[in-house]
Formats: C-alpha cells, structure tokens, sequence
C-alpha cells in the first residue's frame, strides 16, 4: 500500500464535499474490497474517507409498503434482519451465499454494490488490463478465463460482476438512491451497473463524486416462491460460478409473474424481461423453464476455458426455477441441491 | 497474444506521509492510548505493535480467516480492518478469551476433541467459533460447518472442530 490521508467526516454532505474536491479519494465502508485491491496496488487512493460511521445503518419500512436500506448496513444485519426474513428472503439468501460470515459482518450494503471483478489479470498489476489501465488489452480474452462472462461481453473487457446480493436485488427491482453534489437522485437498479464495451474501467453509473446512500425495496417481495441457487468450485466461501435468483408469484399451478436474474455470467446481474414475460401465464413445469432458459442464454458466447458455463446456466435456471415454484428455496447451509 | 506492460503505476508518488493519528482501542479489557500511521491493519498492530502474536497472518487478503479477532464481539477479519477505522472499539483476540485463570469453553474443548494439527488455524477458529455463538444462529452440524466456512484448516481438521464447537455450545446452554 502506499501512503494516504485518512478523513472521518461526520456527514454525508461532508463526505461528498471531500470526494468531490479530490479525484483520486475513495470512500472505505467495510474496507472488505478496497484494502484487499490497495494491497495489490490495484487501487491507489491519496486519501481514505471513512464513511463507514455516517448515518446511512438504518432499515426502515417505506410509506409504499417497501424497505428502504442504509447503505451502511452490515451484510449480516440485512440478511439477518426479521423483514428482510420473512418479506424478502430471496435477498437474504443470496447474502448468505456470499463470502464469510466474518467478511458479511464487515461488508456494507453500499460496498457490495460497488464491489469491483475477481479477473486475475485485473489483480496482477504486471499484465495487461483494460478495465484498471484503459487501451493496455485485455489478457482473459486469450488467457485464463474460466471464470469469465458468457453474455454481454465486449472486444475490451470479459469480466464478471461478482456480487451474490446483487442478483437478489436486480430480481426484486430494486432502486438505489445516490446524492451528489446537486443533491440526491435515485437509479433502476438494472441502470446501476454497466455492460463493459469500450469503457470496461467503469463498473457502472455512479459518478465520481456521488455517495450511495440507501437502497429501495419496493412492496413485492416473492415470499413465497422464490430461491437463489450458487453453483461454485467449492461448498462454500468461494465466488460463483454461475448463479440464479428466481421469483415466482403463482396463480395456482401456472406463473402469474417471473423474474429471474443470472450472477456470474456477465459484467452486471443479467437479467432478460423477454424470458420473464415468456414464463407468465405457463404452466410452472420443465418445458416452460427450459424455453425461459433458452430466451436467457440465446446470445451466450463462452471462451476457451468457460464454455461450460452457457449448459451450467441453463440447467441452473431451470432447477432454480423448479425449486421456486415448489415453494422449497436452496438451503445454504445444506448444500443438497434438490 | 497480449502485449506485456512493465509495472508503469505510480507506486509511490508525491503523496505526504500523513501523520500517525491517534486511537485509543480496548483490547482484552486494557485501554490502550496508540499513535498509528492510517495503513496499519489492526492484524499488524495486534502482532507487530502489541505483541499480540497468537492472532495469525495467514493470507493477509480476507481468504483463510486465521487473523480473525472480535471487535466489539463481531467476528471480523483483522487483516482487512484498519486500526484507524476502529478507534474507541473492544477487540478480544484469543489471548483474551480466558478468564478467572481458566481456558474458555471453546478453547478446553478444541484440546478435548483435538481440533487442531498444526494449530496455525487454530487462535482464528477459536475466535470465530466464540463469534459464531454470540450470534446464536448455528444450531446444527451443517449450520456450524457453513457458519465457520470462513476459516481454513490446512491440516483438515475440520470434523473435530466442528465437535469442539458443538461440545462448547452445549456447554454454555446452546442447542447442538
Ligand atoms: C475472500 C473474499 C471472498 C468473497 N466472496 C464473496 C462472494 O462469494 N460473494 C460476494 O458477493 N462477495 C464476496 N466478497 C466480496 C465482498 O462481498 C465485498 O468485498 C464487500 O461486499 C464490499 O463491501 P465493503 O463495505 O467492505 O466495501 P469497501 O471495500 O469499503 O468498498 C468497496 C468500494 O465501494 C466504494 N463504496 C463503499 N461504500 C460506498 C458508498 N456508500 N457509496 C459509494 N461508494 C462506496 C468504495 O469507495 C470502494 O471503492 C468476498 C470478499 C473476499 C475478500
Ligand atoms: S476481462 Fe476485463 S478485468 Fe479481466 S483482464 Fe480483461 S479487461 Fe481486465
Ligand atoms: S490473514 Fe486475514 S483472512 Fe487470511
Ligand atoms: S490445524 Fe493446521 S491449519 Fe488448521
């Protein structure tokens, strides 16, 4: 690590005044990514805004029936906390897939969000990268990439987003609120992250100066038909290789309404409105799953070391799907896959 | 093929040594006053400063779990944590888990189960399982192996220590 400045400000104001007047500072919450990526000399910050005592640690049930998240809440709080057990299990299962429990304890809901690609060749600040030194190539496309997207790669850049939350999120339609220096706006969460193509050094569109500070639920939670289904190298404490979280709302045997967002797969949480909308009104059974599996993964390229994944994800879709639709979510702790 | 780069990142530049800030932490019980440069992981001041050395380095990078301390009775990765950010916290590490003179219920029963080889693991599985028993959410023997998922043992003792953990649960009133 190289040497820094360490600021506390005691407001988010404050905390947006400091990052705005200094491009190379970086806010820390949780430090989980940041000081794992400064020890790599990856990220290289003059200055370290500790915001993780502002007071964004809130859960707060919204007038319109939803849940509003301090970006600061610990990823065990939200996974761990009674309404977001029972109204939104679907997202405390997918946190509870993620990590450990001691990085879970650390991390904070604005960090996971923001939380940057495991690519080797991204940590290795001796090959060539795109995404940490625009123009100097991309050593996965031609490399080691069996852990690399499948889907809306780029010529630039085939990194995957590696946050298991996320994809909770983007299937419940979350919306993230940020505030800058011209005051707070909020995002879709499917407008949050973004696709690589000739710009991979940008994760996605918070810009520079801005602050997560919450995000939004909105009042559907999928309580009942709903499972977040991790396939990794290893039972557990490892990224996913392909992951699926699924949502269902039933209309007896039939699916009303779908969603269904794929993790590990792509640069941002992939989701495909097309194969939800082709589920609704179907028969919850294989067929119908397969053809929602079929519409997802349609333009699925895979490279030389991760073709595997495009047959994974079918699959995994349309089991995540089946586990949905029987009301019998993938335990995390058991590690069965029924 | 890709071209090679040469390491061209600026790894040191003209950024003034900020000065060592001042922190007071609690470690098992005793207040201390410190005087740290901002970088300093709380795992480095614990063994380097404080001679705290039962806490272990082991990945340095939040992947093995050998470096775990409480911090205000959170399981938490001390090499990820700065010692700045946690200015006025209580850390417990495993030399602060004994008391009255006697071992902690964890640490008498990793002896009785013989829950370690090397024991390397074995101050970070301690605190992690003294975490994991706050928490209060492991019940079974599958919750406690997922629960403890994030600390390696190299030497495999994983079945042991998964006994330890349910003898000292059962031990302090838990269900196991
Ligand atoms: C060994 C290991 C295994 C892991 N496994 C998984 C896994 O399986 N699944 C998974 O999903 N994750 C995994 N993680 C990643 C972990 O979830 C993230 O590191 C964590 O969520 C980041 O949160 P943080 O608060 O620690 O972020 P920090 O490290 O503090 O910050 C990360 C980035 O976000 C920025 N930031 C933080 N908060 C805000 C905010 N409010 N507004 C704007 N910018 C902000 C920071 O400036 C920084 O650039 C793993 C991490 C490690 C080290
Ligand atoms: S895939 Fe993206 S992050 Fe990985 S080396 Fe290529 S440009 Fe860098
Ligand atoms: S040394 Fe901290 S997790 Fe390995
Ligand atoms: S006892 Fe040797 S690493 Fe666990």
């Amino acid at each position: 690590m190289i040497n820094f400045q360490y600021a506390r400000p005691n407001e988010v104001a404050d905390a947006v005044r400091q990052i705005a007047a200094d491009p190379r500072a970086r806010f820390i919450a949780g430090g989980t990514n940041l000081l794992d990526l400064m020890k790599s000399d990856v990220e290289q910050p003059s200055r370290l805004i500790d915001i993780s005592r502002l007071p964004l640690k809130s859960v707060e049930e919204t007038p319109d029936g939803g849940l509003r998240i301090g970006a600061l809440v610990p990823n065990t709080d939200l996974a761990y906390h009674p309404l977001v057990e029972s109204r939104y299990p679907l997202l405390a299962s997918a946190i509870m897939a993620g990590a450990s429990q001691q990085l879970r304890n650390m991390a904070s809901t604005g960090g996971n969000l923001m939380q940057r690609t495991r690519c080797y060749y991204f940590y290795d600040i001796a090959t060539p990268c795109n995404k940490r030194e625009p123009g100097s190539g991309c050593s996965a496309i031609e490399g080691l990439n069996r852990m690399h997207a499948i889907l809306g790669t780029s010529e630039s850049c085939i990194a995957v987003y590696p946050s298991d939350m996320s994809i909770a999120l983007a299937a419940l339609e979350a919306t993230v609120r940020v505030m800058g220096p011209g005051g707070e706006r909020t995002m879709a969460f499917a407008d949050f992250h973004r696709l690589p193509g000739d710009t991979p050094e940008r994760d996605n569109n918070l810009e520079p100066n801005e602050i997560i500070t919450a995000i939004e639920l909105p009042p559907q939670g999928f309580a009942k038909n709903h499972s977040y289904l991790k396939i990794r190298d290893r039972l557990s404490y490892a990224f996913a290789l392909v992951s699926v979280a699924a949502a269902l709302e039933m209309d007896g045997e039939a699916v009303k309404e779908a969603r269904l967002a794929l993790g590990g797969v792509a640069h941002k949480p992939w989701r495909v409105e097309a194969a939800e909308a082709a589920l609704a009104g179907q028969p919850a059974n294989e067929a119908s799953f397969a053809k929602a599996a079929d519409i997802v993964l349609s333009g699925a390229k895979g490279f030389e070391h991760n073709a595997f994944k495009i047959d994974l994800a079918r699959r995994a879709i349309i089991r995540t799907l089946t586990q949905a639709a029987n009301g019998t979510p993938q335990s995390q702790s058991s590690k069965k896959i029924r | 093929m890709v071209r090679t780069i040469e390491a061209t990142r600026p790894i040191s530049e003209s950024i003034p040594t900020p000065p060592k800030i001042k922190v007071s932490l609690k470690i098992n019980g005793d207040l201390k006053q410190l005087q740290i440069a901002p970088w300093t992981s709380l795992l480095d001041l614990l063994r380097d400063t404080l001679d705290l050395t039962g806490t272990k380095k082991g990945c340095d990078h939040g992947q093995c779990g050998a470096c775990t301390v409480l911090v205000d009775g959170r399981r938490v990765n001390s090499c990820l944590t700065l010692a700045v950010m946690k200015d006025g916290s209580e850390v417990t590490t495993i030399e602060g888990l004994m008391a009255d003179g006697k071992l902690h219920a964890l640490q008498q029963a990793f002896i009785d189960h013989d829950a370690f080889q090397c024991g390397y693991c074995t101050p970070g599985q301690i605190c992690s399982a003294a975490g994991l028993l706050a928490e209060g959410k492991a019940h079974t023997a599958e919750e406690i192996r997922e629960l403890m998922s994030g600390n390696i043992c190299r030497c495999g003792a994983y079945p042991n220590i998964v006994a330890a953990i349910q003898q000292a649960m059962s031990a302090m009133g838990g269900n196991s």
